[in-house]
């Protein structure tokens, strides 16, 4: 039993049938009581009022925003050594939910920066490096649609994104030096006792953890339809041949 | 490479053109925020370095595009040059007809931005030592959409990001220098990428080609 037998399509696609409405499930479910938790049951903050409630959307899709690039990171590696489709497909999946991921960032932090800064926007190392893995992830999105053989687009893509998140991680840090930052630190780490007050804390995770799911789950359901897709074109192209 | 020179040379058209381009970009922008002088001293450094990175931009999609239309990519992938080599050299012929003229007619446009004095050295530095980044970055990306029909604007869109350290550390260097401030470290760091890239590069630039003659 090793991970590689999922990368036969057929076996991935038996295993994630029943798994997909589940993860729905569980990650709707879970963003939902969080939501509601977070936004009915918590104090305001004293010196954030009630706006301190987007940070239930705003923490957790910042995180898969990052996420998702590193999942597409390795499964664009997967691809390119071990030649596994599902796993190009994969990246090619993840795609779109991490710019979706990356906009809710982008958004719910301008709503809230609007009445906590008083501006909608400003050029902050970490709102900068944000826009920049936007414009990463719409070149990627890009190259995949603009080329049409299937394994070209997957090999180039791969290269693509391996040299990107290269020179993702040298604009973050190029862009600290470039400006000073008006966002605040991180409010999660591991090592810290106490993160964030409770309070805000158990709802918090919660969202994070249906969030995840969500994520989990839209990256399967689009790989599966993109491995149909391929099987259309595949069965296309035998009877066009017969 | 060396064929490639003097067919540039010859060719004349993306020589002198990328130049041009240049020195409109920087003739244009005082008509759009207006002529006073300390104004356009405090936008010269970031107007400089992105005109000369859209400069670069505008010649990379003839790169690989024309050697891969009339086969002789084909014949460079066969011959006894790893291809790896043929992407440095064709980086390199880049930087010498775009990248090594902007460094030269740069401080030109310089005075005509109002740049001060003191920044015309760390202009000078900055570009000779960037732009060669801007031309193994380009090479990358110009590989990756040679096979398309119309890679130009995507080939922006994937190459601009890729960009943005080199611009952040090359337009500090000059507005360092323009307020009497060290250099060294944003040069150091300019210098970096610029080894850093010409290091990996060529790796994913022939990994790239080799895809896309498959």
């Amino acid at each position: 039993m090793s991970i590689w037998e999922y990368a036969n399509p057929k076996k991935f696609m038996a295993t994630t049938a029943p798994a997909v409405p589940w993860l729905f499930a569980l990650g709707i479910g879970a963003i939902v009581v969080a939501l509601v938790w977070g936004f009915f049951f918590t104090p305001a903050d004293y010196r954030q009022g009630a706006t301190v409630k987007i940070i239930y959307l705003h923490v957790p899709s910042a995180m898969l925003a990052i996420n998702a690039w590193l999942m597409m990171l390795v499964a664009s590696l997967i691809w390119l050594v071990r030649r596994h489709h599902v796993s190009a497909l994969a990246a090619k999946a993840a795609a779109p939910v991490g710019i979706t991921m990356t906009l809710i960032a982008l958004m719910t932090g301008a709503i809230w920066g609007q009445p906590m800064w008083g501006t909608w926007w400003v050029w902050d190392p970490r709102l900068t490096s944000f826009l920049i893995l936007f414009l990463f992830y719409l070149g990627y999105v890009a190259l995949w649609s603009a080329i049409e053989d299937p394994d070209t687009a997957a090999d180039l893509t791969s290269i693509l994104c391996i040299v990107g998140s290269v020179f993702a991680v040298l604009s973050r840090y190029a862009v600290n030096f470039w400006t000073q930052g008006l966002h605040q630190g991180a409010s999660l780490s591991l090592d810290a006792k106490e993160n964030v007050a409770d309070v805000f804390y158990q709802p918090l995770l919660l969202a994070i953890a249906g969030f995840i799911l969500l994520f989990l789950a839209l990256v399967l359901l689009r790989t599966r339809t993109e491995i149909r897709w391929r099987r259309v074109r595949a069965l296309d192209l035998r009877a066009r041949r017969d | 490479m060396i064929r490639d020179l003097k067919l540039a040379v010859r060719a004349g058209g993306g020589f002198g053109l990328a130049l041009a381009f240049f020195l409109i970009v920087v003739v244009l922008v005082p008509f759009g925020v207006g002529p006073e002088r300390e104004v356009l001293a405090r936008i010269a450094p970031g107007i400089l370095w992105v005109a000369a990175l859209l400069a670069a931009l505008l010649s990379l999609d003839r790169m690989f595009a024309l050697d891969h239309e009339d086969g002789s990519l084909t014949l460079l992938a066969t011959g006894p040059l790893p291809l790896e080599a043929v992407a440095l050299g064709k980086a390199l012929v880049h930087w010498a007809t775009t990248g090594l003229p902007l460094v030269v007619i740069a401080p030109l446009l310089g005075i005509l931005l109002s740049l001060p004095g003191p920044a015309v050295l760390p202009l000078l530095v900055s570009l000779a030592v960037g732009t060669p980044a801007l031309s193994m970055i380009g090479a990358f990306g110009a590989a990756l959409t040679v096979g398309l029909k119309r890679g130009g604007l995507l080939m922006s869109l994937l190459v601009l990001p890729l960009y943005v350290p080199t611009l952040v550390f090359g337009a500090e260097v000059v507005r360092r220098g323009g307020e009497g401030l060290g250099v060294a470290v944003p040069l150091a760091m300019l210098g970096g990428i610029t080894l850093g890239a010409f290091a990996v590069l060529p790796f994913a630039t022939a990994a790239a080609l080799r895809v896309n003659l498959r």
